[in-house]
């Protein structure tokens, strides 16, 4: 598949970064060839993205070779990068909610007309072009603001093929795709590659990096480990030579001795998002809420938890009603919640990590009303050292961190209220496998505490292997309750396709 | 395109799902058309024009006596070029606040040029108003660029700073029209083909300005920037670069607001446009600029300016009390904002619909 002549699109060699005192980089590297879709893989703080940013020009490497087509390059900018033929897609896309599809596409590089002015009609027509060629429908006037991240990234890749990328980076663009959209990106993937072009995939799903990539890089702790041939290895190798030690079992599931029910809710409804929701979580217990994306799983964990309204029902937590859409009222009931996009919702990323930690209760570390640096320190230490959370210090800014870490600090930080039930959204979604094993036994370990946990995941072999019951959500309604022990893949999809299937 | 990019095939992708539908099936003319209709400047318009209509026909002197068509039309000239300059400011996701302070000292300067350099040709003036001032703004923009704090903060601080100056500069000096040439002061009241000198000025800066952001990659770059400043800076625009532009810009109107306000009123002391920077960023409020960036133009933000005035000149002659005068005003930018958010939280909702139903 690899053209074989020439050098190497990508070659980065013993490449070195470190941010104040926390080294990022090692040893890291990768040789990327023509017409080759190329996997790296890590786990989460390994420095995958570290090494993209390097590429992309973001950040300037401390250390090493970095070579592109065979020239020695030094990116200062992102413009120099793109200039030289790098398109870099990010997990998050960025876009500019304001401006047409059509500018995102050609932003610094419109094409000019008479007086160097922006030639509206020839960038519509190169970007109609673009879009029936990547067969997706989208008119080229809308704005950006509202699309799906699926249809983002489809922008992202218009703009890497109009820039006429001789290398294309894609951070983890599946994570929030459906199987269609991945199917879509793939064929995209496929026929640029078939161009001649270079790809670089970073993904956790396995099966995805076996089903497109060519050859896959390890990396570990900010170092080369190995490389490749995707038909030469297995998933099993490719986890040891990511961890670099044994991993236990995945879902290391405890039992726990199940107690009185701490979260009962009683025939919840809002209109057009969920109707009649009852279900019980008791003490000890993990209740795995599965579904298909969209199916209102996240929403009535919402509504549970009082940040979104309901129109009926009630909720009420060790045999208190809980007052709706009030999430104070949730907290000092005891409950906890950690959304799912925990940037956004879940961490305050420019702050320290302590003060994310010490953020929720704030009020009961104050002394006289005033909150000092140490009272925070001292109240998130022993949780972040519980969790194992990597960071120089308590005071580096959780914006910094990796998103294992990340997802760690606002667990931190919602333990520290002593809550009695746990809500968590995709407690695992973007982490790494190592990661996630930790994230795994630390919940079994709060449930075994006594904690009642209401998990949602979207992946299957998650929710199986963690929970002790699993409540399956479809278009709104409760579908299922199955016990752990009845939970197989097959029952679950059943549920989670029940009304679907009976309304046609 | 590279060289290249002739060898290789223009491979489609088969995603085997229904056939690519032409994205968008109204006519150009039609498009062109609903946008005009349903824009916000238009919107403005109308309202500027009921104001208008509602004072003319309680007070028909208001548009139909000798000097009241040169006034509606001169009143707000000065304020129409900082509300441009603010403008484009606001574009970027910024503010400039420091604009009424710069135009007090381009202002004076204009005098004092006139007092000692007896002589001196307008255009020098006038020459020496706008670099002033884009110095002015320079050091807004380098500070907001550079120092990282945001520019309200900046702007709020140079306020004071350039307000300081021309109160130092001038102590409790006056220039009054007789110190200035005829000339210079003609063009504050002189008008061609019945339409105000002062005017024409404001709307051909408004025009080159207006053209420059719509069809200029820098200009299209500020919209980005305003947009996402993060996104902005991992396109590789020059962020920097234009950040300090825009302050440059609106400085450089600034001062030349300032020459003007010299040939308008004549008289120039060290308190000369006190507050008028708060008109300018209602202005750009009401005319529909975003003042979180990213979208707008400059010419609802001229439109604004102009209702502004308006309003407050209509509403003494309307027999209406100081308090709601000054209550109007204010009920306008909050009504305003408060359109824009719902406008906004419309149109999100629409395309996530439209995205949902495909």
């Amino acid at each position: 598949m690899a053209t074989g002549e020439g050098a190497p699109v990508l070659e980065l060699r013993e490449v070195a970064k470190s941010f104040g005192p926390v080294a990022a980089l090692t040893s890291a590297g990768i040789r990327v060839d023509a017409g080759s879709i190329h996997a790296l893989v890590g786990e989460n703080g390994a420095g995958k993205s570290t090494l993209i940013k390097i590429v992309a020009g973001v950040h300037r490497r401390d250390a090493g070779d970095f070579l592109l087509g065979g020239e020695p390059v030094d990116f200062g900018s992102t413009a120099e990068s793109k200039a030289a033929g790098v398109a870099v897609i990010y997990q998050e896309p960025t876009l500019f909610p304001d401006l047409s599809v059509t500018e995102n596409i050609f932003m610094g590089r419109q094409p000019l007309g008479s007086g160097r002015r922006v030639d509206r009609r020839a960038m519509y027509a190169e970007a109609e072009g673009l879009f029936s060629r990547l067969g997706v429908h989208l008119d080229p006037r809308r704005p950006a603001e509202g699309l799906s991240i699926a249809d983002q990234q489809i922008i992202e890749i218009a703009k890497a093929i109009s820039l006429d990328a001789r290398l294309l980076i894609m951070d983890e663009p599946t994570a929030a795709l459906s199987g269609v959209e991945v199917d879509r990106l793939f064929a995209v993937a496929r026929s640029l590659r078939d161009e001649g072009r270079a790809l670089v995939f970073i993904s956790h799903r396995f099966d995805e990096v076996f089903g497109l990539c060519d050859t896959v890089t390890v990396m570990r702790d900010g170092a080369y480990i190995s490389t490749q041939r995707i038909d030469e290895t297995s998933v099993d190798e490719m986890v040891a030579l990511m961890v670099g030690r044994e991993v236990g079992d995945l879902f290391p599931k405890t039992p726990a001795s199940i107690g009185a029910p701490v979260l009962v809710v009683e025939g919840l409804s809002s209109a057009g998002v969920f109707h009649d929701v009852s279900f019980e979580v008791r003490a000890g217990e993990i209740v795995g809420l599965a579904g298909l994306v969209g199916a209102g799983r996240s929403e009535i964990a919402r509504a549970v938890f009082g940040v979104d309204r309901y129109d009926s029902g009630s909720v009420r937590l060790k045999g208190d009603p809980v007052a709706p859409h009030s999430p104070r009222a949730a907290i000092r009931a005891g409950m906890a919640f950690i959304p799912e996009d925990r940037r956004k919702q879940g961490l305050v990323t420019d702050a320290s990590v302590a003060r994310n930690v010490a953020g929720v209760i704030r009020s009961s570390l104050s002394k006289a009303g005033f909150l000092t640096q140490k009272a925070e320190s001292s109240a998130a230490g022993p949780w972040a050292g519980r969790l194992e959370v990597k960071t120089g210090a308590l005071d580096m800014d959780a914006a910094t961190m990796s998103g294992g870490n990340q997802q760690k600090v606002v667990i931190a930080k919602w333990l520290a209220t002593k809550p009695s039930l746990l809500i968590i959204d995709e407690p695992t979604r973007g982490i790494d496998v190592g990661t996630k094993a930790e994230v795994h036994r630390l919940l079994s370990e709060l449930a075994g505490e006594g904690l009642a946990i209401l998990m949602i995941s979207s992946e299957l072999p998650e929710v199986l292997g963690m929970a002790d019951r699993v409540l399956v959500v479809c278009e709104g309604q409760l579908t299922a309750d199955i016990a752990r022990d009845e939970a197989t893949p097959e029952a679950v999809m059943r549920a989670a396709t029940r009304t679907l299937e009976a309304q046609r | 395109m590279s060289e290249t990019s002739t060898q290789r095939e223009p491979s489609s992708v088969d995603t085997g799902t229904a056939p690519i539908v032409h994205p968008s099936s109204r006519s150009p003319m039609n498009r062109v058309l609903t946008t005009v209709v349903r824009s916000r400047e238009i919107a403005i318009a109308l309202a500027l024009l009921l104001v208008i209509a509602a004072t003319t026909v309680t007070t028909p002197s208001f548009l139909f006596s000798s000097n009241s068509w040169r006034d509606l039309l001169l009143t707000p000239a000065i304020l129409i070029l900082l509300a441009v300059g603010e403008a484009v400011v606001v574009i970027t996701r910024n503010v400039d606040l420091s604009v009424g302070s710069t135009l007090a000292i381009t202002a004076y300067l204009t005098g004092r040029l006139f007092v000692d350099q007896p002589g001196i040709p307008i255009v020098v003036v006038f020459l020496a108003g706008i670099v002033v001032g884009g110095a002015l703004g320079l050091v807004n923009g380098l500070l907001v660029a550079l120092g990282r704090v945001p520019a309200l903060v900046i702007t709020l601080g140079t306020l004071y700073i350039y307000r300081g100056l021309v109160l130092t500069w001038a102590g409790s000096n006056r220039i009054n029209a007789s110190d200035m040439p005829d000339g210079f002061l003609g063009l504050g009241t002189k008008t061609i083909l019945s339409i105000p000198v002062l005017t024409i000025i404001a709307v051909v800066v408004l025009a080159v300005v207006g053209y420059f952001l719509y069809t200029s990659r820098s200009g299209r770059d500020m919209y980005a920037i305003g947009s996402d400043p993060e996104a902005a800076k991992l396109y590789g625009l020059k962020v920097r670069q234009r950040v300090v532009g825009a302050f440059v810009l609106s400085g450089a109107l600034a001062g030349l607001s300032g020459v003007l306000y010299a040939a308008r009123y004549g008289t120039i002391s060290s308190g000369a446009g006190v507050g008028i920077e708060l008109q300018a960023v209602g202005a750009v409020v009401i005319g529909g600029v975003a003042i979180f960036g990213g979208s707008g133009t400059v010419w609802g933000a001229a439109i604004g300016a102009v209702l502004l005035v308006t309003i407050n000149r209509a509403l003494p002659i309307l027999g209406i009390q100081d308090f709601w005068q000054q209550a109007v005003v204010g009920a306008l930018i909050l009504g305003a904002i408060v359109l824009d958010r719902v406008l906004s939280a419309r149109r999100s909702r629409k395309l996530i619909e439209a995205r949902d139903a495909s």
